[in-house]
This record gives C-alpha cells, structure tokens and sequence, in this order.
C-alpha cells in the first residue's frame, strides 16, 4: 500500500522491515527503520533520535550572559558554534554591538571550528562508509604510492611510507584490538576501492588524525582555553596587546604568527591531501549517485560569517542566506527568524505535548513538554521497542518546518544555496569538481555530492580564517585593539524585558537560538540544531523528514549489513545533541540489525 | 613500591554535566583543581564529552587517570579503580560523544597513532541517576567526589607526583569551570530548593 507524501516521495511500508539501532558512529541512539521491497529496495524509512529534551528547564531564570557556556555544554562536538550562537541570540534581544576585531576572531573561530569538523568528519567519521581497511592490508604499496603521486604533490607518498604504515595496520589489525576499525562490513559488496585507494586512505585517515590538533590550537589561542573556549557577550574575551611579550592570555604578535601558520598548514592539508582524496574516492563511487532526498528539492542555510560585524543580512554574510523550494533554484527566499508564521516546530510525531498539535510553535513560544507513548502499530514495548509506528508519535526529535516545508540543511544545503544565486566562490569549484568527474549538475543531489560540498566548503573555510586573520592584523597594526563591548555588560542598563535570536551555520548545518529574558534573567530559551531539521520525523501534513527522504529508493545489496544506509546517513554528519556515555564492561556493542 | 618517574601525566575528567550523575568525572577534576596544586608535567583537563579530539591530549601523556561514571554494574556511588590493560575494557560499550566515539575509541586511536600511554588508571564511579536532564550529582555520587581525589592522589604518588593542598582553593575564574556552570553554582541553578 503506497502513500504519497505532500513533498513528493512515495512510501510503501508493505515489505520486509530493517531495524538499525543505534547506528554506528552517529553520537546519541538514533536509529532507522526502513521497509524493503522484494529487490532490497528501500520503499518507507523512519528515522528516530533520543532525548533532545531542550536546554529551557536548565537556563530559565540564569543569567543570560552565562547562557552560552551551558549550551557549549549541549554536545560534543558543537561546542564553540553553539556558545557563538547563544552570544549572538543575547546580543540580538539587548541591541548589543560588538567590535570589528571581535567579528574577526569570531569567524576565524567558526571557520576553524567548520575545517577542523569537517576534516574529522570525512576521515575518522564517514570515509570508512567508502574505505575497506581490510582491503588495504592487500595493496602493494609501490602501486599505492604511484596513485598518490598522481593525484596530489603531498610529500608522504613514498612506497616506503606505505609499506611502513602497512606494516604498522597489520600488527594493529593482528592484536584483535580494530578500535576505531571495528563496527563495520569490511568485504561488503558496496565497496568499491582498489586496495591501494584504500591504503591510501587509511593512511590519510591516520595523517588527519595527526594533523587535527594543530588546528584546534587556534581555539586555545582565542578562546583561552580548548577543548571548552570561552565566550563573551559584547564581544570575545581575549586582550590584543602587541607589545606584549609575556603577558597571560593577551593576544600579541607571537601568537598571531602563531595562527597565521596553522592556517597556512590547514589550507595546504585540505588542499593537498582532503580534496584529491574526495575525488580519488568520488571517481570510484560515480556509479552510486543514491541519498540526495530532499537536497534536490528543499534547502535552507541561515547563512554566516558576517563581512561586517552586526550585520547579519544577506549580502553582508559570505556563506549563503536563504531557503530553496520545491527544485526551483531560480528563487531563493528570504529568512526572517523573528517571523512567528516561518520557522515553528511541531510535535504531531514527536514525543511530545502541545495543546494543539495540529499547529507548530515558533520558538520563542516553543515548550517541551514530554509526553512518551507508542503508536497503535508498534510492536513490542516502551522500553523495547520492536518496529516503532509511524502513524503515531515515534522520536524525540521535534519536527521543525519552514513555511511548513521540510528542508535539508549542511554544507550541501549551503552550496546548493551559493550556486543558485550564482556566486562564483561557490560555484566555480564546485563545477571543477563535477568536470573532474564527468557528472552533470544534478549528482549533486546525492550522498556524494553531500560529502563532495562539505571538502570544497572545508578548503573554502581555511582560507576565509586567512582572509579574517589578515583583516585581524592589519586593524591591529592601525592602532585598534579593541575586542568587547562592555556598554551594556551592566543588567540595570537593559529593559525589563527583551527578545532576540541568534543564528549560525554550524558545521553539520543551520542552527539557532531563541531568547526571552525578563526581570534580567532568561525566561524562555530554545534551540533548534541542525540535526533537528535533518532527522526530524513527519509532520502533520504526512511530509517525511531529510535522513527519510535520503533512504528513499536505495537498494541494498544485503539487508543484514546496511552499509548503504551508514554511508547516507552519516553524510549529514548527525549529531543527536545528547552525550550520555556511561561505560560498562559488556565489551562491545554492535549496531543491531533486525530484519523481519 | 614508588616506580620511575613518568614524564608527562594528564588526570582527565570526562562526562556531560547537564546529565546528573553523568557529570562525575568532570566535577571531580573541578574540585580536584580547585583544592589542588600539581607540578608543571601534570596537566587536569575537563574533557566534557570531546570524544576523539580527547586524543590528542592522551597521546602526550605517558600516565593517564580518568574520571568517570562507569556502569560496572555495582551499588549506585561505588567507586572502583582499574588500571593499566584492564582499562579499555571498561571503557567500550556505550558511546561518549563525537559521534558515538567512546573513550576506548581515544585509547585505540592513541594507539595507532603509536603514542599509548604508558600507565592507565580510571576511577570509576556507578552512577545513581542519568535520565535526569538538567539535574545535578545524585548524593551517593556526589559523595565520591572526595575518595576519588584521594584515589587520584595515591596513585600520582605511586607515580613519583604529589599533589598539593592549596593553602586556599581557587577562586572564580581560575577555576576549570566558571560562568554559572562551576558545580555549587550549576547545582543552586539546578535545584533552587536546595
């Protein structure tokens, strides 16, 4: 029996059904469902997150210049891009204006957050969804080293370098300890790299793995201190003091050559090592052009780092601002966050109470209030959940829409975005890309072209930190130091009640916050995270979510070992804001697959 | 027995405040560092859920300590010590963050990377309550907090390194934690009555 969605997909729930919970290197317990037809085909898929309960409970009636320190605290990974967005949402609702060096240090502080995300993304989080480990025992490293000479002039690329790391992987893969190799299909069918693209992926995974703490260093030297950096409303909360030699935590020339060269070494890395390797992998993969779900159709970018500090409209933001519709790259519309009729969450699927769930709620109305029960088709019980029931309430992941539309968000989104507005730094590269590869335009609305966008928007964001930092410096050097603004640090200069949102780009996608102060304290404080939008379940009018609409119409070469939805959905680079992690002696644990 | 001096230690505290007793570790080195003076090769970080970036920290230490809530499967606020081999045992099942990364993910990708170190000592505690968002240690965690330290101290000892009570313990930014999230202040927040 087939449904067809309002957005356009048509889902049969007839066939056999695939349970994956959790799946494997997303953080959190999101798992999927899916149903598949009598070719492994996927025909219905259901995605459901765990407990995002909202931070309001934790920030009602504290101090809002403190807000961005809990929600640093939300999730691992999305530290520094949700502790900006918290100083933006208060900066908003008190009409607070920060200084130019401040905007400065803060892009480089999101842009170094967006390169060094998504290089650890691609190698240590999704590439061995396309890499064989196992396969990579069996290269001949003469051959391996031809092929990475042939692709880039990155200096690791000796025969004996690979046959040491070889050597290495092999004693590593002997001790029965896989590590970070374990969880996977290795030998599955849907891998497609000759064994020397994957040693030599592997030992790019091991080089990133190296080089990733160089560029956190930035982090430390603006934000004080890493892997926590600090934040300040106004502003940031570093001193510049050039002459400086030796004083605690003041910014002075050392450390901004100090930058300067991590910079150029995270371009250089992304230049030379990422980007050929996405294009060695992608022309093995040309063939597999599944999983673009909603890119193809629906997008949305908020847009970020601002040109100009304070001026968050879209022409002063260098990464796009506006929402796609329906296919038609010819019109991008405007976003308003403050608009109740644009962005509203609803909960008709989500295990949560409204009065009337039949309508969304704008965030600054948002409640979460929880309310867990299981649809009448479920199997099993609340506490083991055999099949969950789409048809009633299925995850904790609340339902957010755009005009009542559901979009994908994350560097796709954003580059889709930059291209149909025809904006040369988006589109240029990424037409190279789709050159080098012989593909036209449309692949990429794909699980490829998702990770395709994320490496060009990975090198373009290591050279926006160098564009900031050499606007940082030259201000600096014109005799302006200043990095906050303290007008209205004082609670007795603000109204008695104020409201206001904060917005960025965050690696995996848009986020924001949504502030109420009164009586100087929070009243009301909501996020909506990326991975709310991309894993969010149906809605009232039946529309299915980007992670659903992504599974759509793959076939499986075996239901058992669903690689092909891993890869899919790790593309997005999910980020279920819950880090519970309490370690028990079990030993393992695998994802389960259940077929039925 | 004291052994050879180790060059460089790190006493890491993982967990996720906002998750009540999922927090221990980190509030443990809070305190730790709050009453605490160590020397210049000891490093006490609050790694918060950092998963994988938690490695770079670990590969530079040749003695680890790690503070955790660790479902061993005993009394709620037990506190157990396990060293050496025996630690990446306790540290695989369920999933820290950084995308289902566990802290044996970190151990195995020091690993491969050829920088394990050479001691291992996690101090575990068996967590009460981690269902209460937004909620603070439960009592029988919380009391912990102090024979974890002392736990942590013995084994630096044994170790070559004293810790030193600071004549007085640190005071608001100097601390690991501050703006509202330190423990009394995140506690107050979290539960006014109290």
């Amino acid at each position: 029996m087939g449904i067809q969605t309002p957005n356009g997909f048509n889902l049969d729930n007839s066939g056999k059904r695939v349970v994956v919970d959790p799946l494997t290197r997303i953080e959190g317990h999101l798992r999927v469902e899916v149903n598949v037809d009598s070719n492994n085909v996927i025909r219905n898929a259901v995605s459901t997150g765990t407990m995002w309960r909202g931070i309001e409970t934790i920030l009602r009636n504290r101090d809002p210049r403190d807000a961005w320190a809990f929600t640093e605290r939300i999730c691992g990974v999305c530290t520094g891009t949700h502790a900006l967005t918290s100083v933006r949402a208060v900066e908003n609702a008190l009409g607070i204006m920060i200084p130019d060096n401040a905007n400065s240090i803060r892009n480089i502080m999101q842009l170094c957050l967006q390169v060094h995300d998504h290089l650890v993304h691609f190698y240590h989080l999704h590439a061995l969804d396309w890499v064989d480990v196992v396969s990579a025992l069996k290269a001949d490293p003469k051959a391996t080293s031809a092929l990475a000479q042939s692709i880039s002039d990155w200096p690791l690329s000796s025969p004996g370098y690979f046959k040491d790391l070889q050597i290495r992987l092999t004693k590593f893969v002997e001790s029965g300890q896989l590590g970070p190799f374990k969880n996977a299909y290795w030998g599955h069918a849907a891998y497609k790299l000759p064994p020397e693209a994957n040693l030599m992926a592997v030992a790019h995974y091991l080089e990133a793995l190296d080089f990733q703490k160089e560029i956190v260093k930035i982090h430390t030297i603006y934000g004080g201190k890493n892997p926590h950096p600090n934040w300040l409303v106004g502003g940031v909360p570093c001193a510049v003091n050039v002459d400086g030699t030796g004083a605690v935590g003041a910014i002075n020339m050392e450390r901004l050559n100090l930058v300067s060269s991590i910079i150029d070494r995270s371009i250089e890395f992304v230049q030379k090592v990422y980007l050929p390797d996405v294009v060695a992998i992608g022309s093995f993969y040309k063939d597999w052009l599944y999983g673009g779900g909603l890119s193809g159709k629906s997008v949305m970018s908020y847009g970020d780092i601002p040109e100009n500090a304070n001026d968050y409209s879209a022409k002063n933001l260098k990464l796009p601002r506006g929402v796609i519709l329906n296919g038609n790259l010819n019109e991008v519309l405007p976003i308003d966050h403050g608009d109740p009729e644009q962005i509203q969450e609803f909960v008709t699927h989500s295990w949560y109470k409204y009065p009337d769930e039949s309508k969304g709620l704008h965030p600054w109305d948002g409640v979460t209030e929880p309310n867990y029960q299981l649809g009448p088709n479920a199997k099993g019980t609340k506490t083991d959940i055999k099949e969950l029931d789409e048809g009633g309430k299925y995850s904790w992941i609340k339902a957010p829409r755009w005009r009542g539309n559901a979009v994908e968000v994350g560097p796709l989104a954003r580059y889709i975005i930059g291209y149909a507005q025809n904006k040369p730094e988006f589109k240029e590269p990424t037409d190279k890309l789709l050159k080098t590869l012989n593909l036209p335009v449309t692949a990429l609305f794909s699980t490829l072209g998702r990770t395709a966008a994320r490496a060009l928007e990975c090198d373009w964001a290591a050279t926006q930190m160098r564009y900031f930092q050499d606007k940082l410096v030259a201000r600096i050097k014109s005799g302006d130091s200043s990095t906050a603004n303290v007008e209205k640090w004082k609670p007795e200069s603000w109204p008695k009640e104020a409201k206001g949102y904060g917005f960025t780009e965050a690696p995996r996608g848009a986020l924001a916050h949504w502030i109420k102060i009164k009586d100087t304290k929070i009243d009301n404080y909501q996020c909506v995270v990326p991975t709310t939008w991309n894993g969010s379940p149906r809605d009232p009018k039946g529309n299915i979510g980007a992670f659903e609409a992504s599974l759509m119409d793959t076939p499986m070469a075996d239901p058992e070992k669903p690689l092909e939805i891993l890869r899919t959905i790790h593309s997005f680079d999910p980020c279920l804001a819950c880090s519970t992690h309490v370690m028990s002696p079990d030993g393992q644990e695998m994802a389960t697959v259940k077929v039925r | 027995m004291a052994e050879a001096k180790l060059d460089r230690i790190l006493v890491l505290g993982i967990g996720n405040i906002l998750w009540a007793d999922e927090g221990f570790g980190v509030r443990v080195v809070e305190e730790f560092h709050r009453r605490y003076a160590v020397p210049d090769n000891v490093t006490i970080l609050d790694g918060g859920t950092q998963g994988l970036y938690l490695v770079n920290y670990v590969e530079e230490a040749d003695g680890l300590i790690v503070f955790d809530a660790i479902d061993y499967g005993l009394a709620p606020g037990e506190l157990k010590l396990v060293r050496d081999e025996e630690v990446p045992r306790f540290t695989g099942a369920k999933k820290m963050s950084l995308h289902q990364t566990g802290f044996q993910e970190v151990l195995s990708a020091a690993d491969l990377l050829g920088r394990y170190p050479q001691r291992l000592a996690l101090i575990g505690c068996q967590p009460l309550d981690l269902e209460d968002w937004g909620g603070p240690l439960t009592g029988p965690v919380r009391a912990q907090i102090e024979p974890a330290i002392q736990l942590a101290c013995a084994v630096l000892a044994e170790w070559g390194v004293s810790a030193v009570l600071r004549s007085e313990p640190l005071a608001g930014d100097a601390r690991l934690l501050a703006n509202d999230i330190d423990h009394h202040s995140y506690e107050m927040g979290a539960d006014p009555a109290g």
